[in-house]
């Protein structure tokens, strides 16, 4: 009887103190972003990093040119701003989906902060790329990108799983790197939209999702 | 054993006026309908506990005005937050004491 007692408080004290942690981490960090958001968003950036190619450099059986002409650079700012409404689009559905699954609301105060804390690196950097654009410095906007949204991650990851700051410090590190070995922004580029994000999204997909639907 | 129980406070006996104030320590500030939601509890059930977190002096209230919407959100007091702080240490204490 009075090891029953007991047993019975112990169980009541793990419980509380779960709960409390729970509802700290719930009330404090954004969960539903979805990682198959992130495979995807990869996916649309590789694509686009191969129709880039195509379109910047021409090939014969030997050698590979690299030509510019004229709209070139409005092609490739196209293709960029595609990948970026088609990812951002596939991240709110697949996110609104996991919060639906999860019975959470995707609008709350932690969505809201995250969106407020992203926002200003972000739209910083989405205005430099297009000044840098304007100015016709093309081999920084891919550097440019990448560090700009690297800071805009490490920024908005206060709110949400702590893995979303060293994804946005590998992109940094890649942008400074781009900076330093000019030339190959494309395919820095691709390393840092299309590779980084399948990766992330792999490893958050079988990190949080997959745990999270099989309960 | 009894040493542990005497930081035990009665405010945070019930399950949801604890769960309140773990949220309110966790954030800055936090609104009457995201701590509905988040808890999963009635209206009127929440805010008889508010009240009485309130009436010990853990809670502050602000109320305000979105538009038309009252907006009315809560921030944990000082002595609340010391008092959060206590329990979770006597809660730390028994189980210390369980496992020895």
């Amino acid at each position: 009887m009075h090891y029953k007692v007991l047993y019975m408080d112990d169980k009541h004290l793990y419980d509380e103190i779960s709960s409390i942690r729970l509802l700290m981490e719930r009330s404090t960090k954004f969960i539903s972003l979805s990682g198959l958001s992130g495979v995807m968003a990869g996916i649309y950036a590789l694509t686009g990093a191969g129709i880039a190619y195509k379109l910047l450099y021409i090939s014969d059986k030997t050698e590979v040119y690299r030509i510019y002409y004229g709209n070139l650079p409005m092609q490739l700012f196209g293709i960029a701003s595609a990948v970026l409404a088609l990812s951002i689009a596939t991240g709110i559905w697949l996110t609104i989906l996991k919060a639906k699954r999860k019975a959470l609301s995707v609008w709350n105060q932690s969505s809201k902060l995250l969106l407020l804390n992203g926002i200003v690196p972000l739209l910083t950097g989405g205005g430099f790329v297009l000044i840098l654009l304007y100015q016709e410095y093309y081999g920084l906007i891919a550097p440019t990108c990448l560090i700009f949204y690297g800071l805009t991650l490490v920024a908005a990851s206060q709110y949400t799983y702590g893995d979303v700051k060293w994804l946005g410090i590998c992109e940094i590190g890649l942008g400074l790197l781009s900076t330093i070995i000019p030339g190959y922004g494309l395919a820095f580029w691709a390393i840092g939209f299309g590779v980084l994000h399948i990766l992330y999204g792999t490893v958050m997909h079988f990190k949080y999702d997959r745990e999270n639907s099989t309960k | 054993m009894k040493i542990a129980l005497s930081n035990f406070d009665k405010a945070f006996e019930n399950r949801i006026r604890l769960q309140i104030m773990s949220v309110l320590v966790a954030n800055d500030s936090y609104d009457f309908n995201s701590l509905k939601e988040l808890l999963d509890v009635t209206d009127g059930n929440l805010a008889s506990h508010l009240k009485a977190l309130e009436k010990e002096e853990y809670i502050t209230v602000n109320k305000s005005f979105l538009g038309r919407k009252p907006n009315t959100r809560y921030m944990a007091s000082v002595k609340g937050i010391s008092a959060f702080k206590k329990h979770l240490e006597s809660l730390e204490n028994l189980i210390k004491q369980q496992k020895s």
